[in-house]
């Protein structure tokens, strides 16, 4: 067994804790300047818009958490739209037409639930709270581009913000949004639906961007440092493949 | 049952720990980790029943209040579907007759618009982004699809298979490795917040 065997399962754990480290190191330091010094992502700034606009108009927001679900490697795209969702709520839901969330699995369909009965006690309207408004739309691909179009076609929807896991099928949704002409903001995990959203959405978060929805809507200072050690790690990954392919060219690896 | 906050984020924190050292340590936690997430598989079922009340409720609410025909049509279709499962099995025939000529030629149908709404989609992105990435976008499209599909009027064309081959096997590879390795850091920093308790999905 050689060294690079001995070493290879402390990488994994290793790689956390520092992570881990790093975040908490940000987050302390940063804590009176968390939101600041980020730069322009402008798929958040007309979110922020279109949530002060329903507010103003009386319009409904649209918020579609995709298919993913909580035991998969989709979760982490599920969890970051139930955090928007939860901003977003917040932030909305004293409109006179509350936001209304979809999603394509039973479990994040409940979180949802959750996440806007939250949302309406922390500004405290509980009464006003409707359970239907964060519905299951279907549980296949298809089935739940069908459900969601249904919401999408509603003509007191101001925005559809779509967070989550998506493939090809959010081609249909989208495609309803614009037929509405009606504003949509869109980021997923998966490649190929990044592609089609790039096509069809308005706004697209691309690649990370999806992740970085808390800071920029104001979640906390642990959102901000998590986006500033993501981007040391990146540039660390950088070199490495770089460090990588250099060493195999000189024959070392 | 309701949990409060800090005993539910507890729990939440501690099962994530645990199930994240399973993956590190297989020696010592991996048993533990397999028997959670077989736990939540199971939940996972029971909130599908949790899933199917709400999916009823809201289109119950939507035919009784807009008097919505497609809501109608979903509760008949559930019911039909549901009498013919727990007739004949979810294996039976009659399930699997309307898994064949319902649902399957429906979603296939859906599949043939999607194309269609991807096509002019391409086209009218020019339209709206008038910018070199729109470009770069359509004229990629537009070589990987004519380096695929068969030109009945054209003889072979080796350059345009070349430059597909270029696009597909190099450059998209490339390009969806670097948006990965920037979904992989954030799905990293979103689990370690759920392990903190600084992301709640769940009441608390």
């Amino acid at each position: 067994m050689n060294v690079s065997d001995l070493l290879m399962p402390y990488v994994g754990p290793a790689f956390v804790i520092l992570f881990f480290g790093s975040m908490v190191v940000f987050a302390i330091l940063g804590r009176k300047s968390a939101g600041k010094y980020l730069r322009e992502i402008p798929a958040f700034t007309k979110l922020r818009h279109a949530v002060g606009l329903a507010v103003e108009a009386g319009t409904r927001l649209h918020v579609s958490l995709g298919r993913g679900n909580m035991i998969s490697s989709s979760s982490a795209s599920a969890v970051m739209g139930i955090t928007i969702l939860e901003r977003v709520a917040r932030a909305a839901s004293i409109s006179d037409r509350p936001p209304v969330a979809t999603s394509g699995d039973p479990v994040v369909a409940l979180l949802s639930q959750d996440t806007m009965r939250r949302a309406y006690r922390f500004i405290g309207a509980d009464t006003r709270f409707d359970p239907s408004s964060a519905q299951l739309a279907g549980v296949t691909p298809f089935s739940y581009a069908a459900g969601t179009l249904s919401v999408v076609q509603d003509s007191q929807v101001s925005a559809n913000v779509l967070v989550g896991h998506f493939g090809s099928e959010v081609a249909l949704i989208t495609d309803a949004a614009e037929r509405n002409g009606v504003l949509t903001i869109a980021g997923t995990d998966d490649v190929s639906g990044q592609a089609v959203l790039y096509a069809t959405a308005e706004e697209t978060l691309i690649g990370e961007e999806l992740f970085a929805g808390g800071a920029y809507l104001g979640a906390g200072s642990l959102h901000t440092a998590s986006l500033r050690v993501q981007d040391i790690f990146r540039w660390l990954l950088v070199a490495a493949i770089l460090g990588g392919a250099a060493l195999k060219m000189v024959g070392i690896l | 049952m309701k949990l409060r906050a800090p005993f539910s984020t507890i729990v939440a924190v501690l099962s994530g720990l645990v199930v994240l050292g399973g993956y590190f340590f297989p020696q010592f936690l991996g048993e533990v980790r397999v028997t959670m997430l077989r736990w939540a598989v199971v939940m996972t079922a029971f909130a599908l029943l949790a899933g199917v009340y709400n999916l009823l409720s809201v289109h119950i609410r939507k035919m009784q209040r807009e008097k919505n025909a497609y809501s109608g049509i979903l509760l008949i279709s559930f019911v039909v579907a549901l009498g013919f499962v727990l007739v004949s099995g979810p294996t039976g025939p009659w399930a699997l007759w309307m898994a064949q000529y319902v649902q399957v030629p429906l979603e296939a149908s859906m599949f043939a618009v999607l194309a269609v709404v991807l096509a002019y989609a391409s086209a009218r992105l020019l339209y709206r982004r008038t910018n070199l990435l729109a470009v770069v976008f359509v004229v990629t499209t537009l070589v990987v699809l004519m380096g695929m599909a068969p030109l009945y009027l054209f003889p072979e064309v080796q350059w345009m298979q070349g430059a597909r081959n270029l696009v597909t096997q190099v450059l998209a590879v490339g390009g969806a490795r670097g948006i990965l390795l920037g979904v992989a850091l954030g799905v990293v920093a979103t689990g370690l917040r759920v392990l903190m308790g600084a992301d709640r999905p769940y009441e608390g």
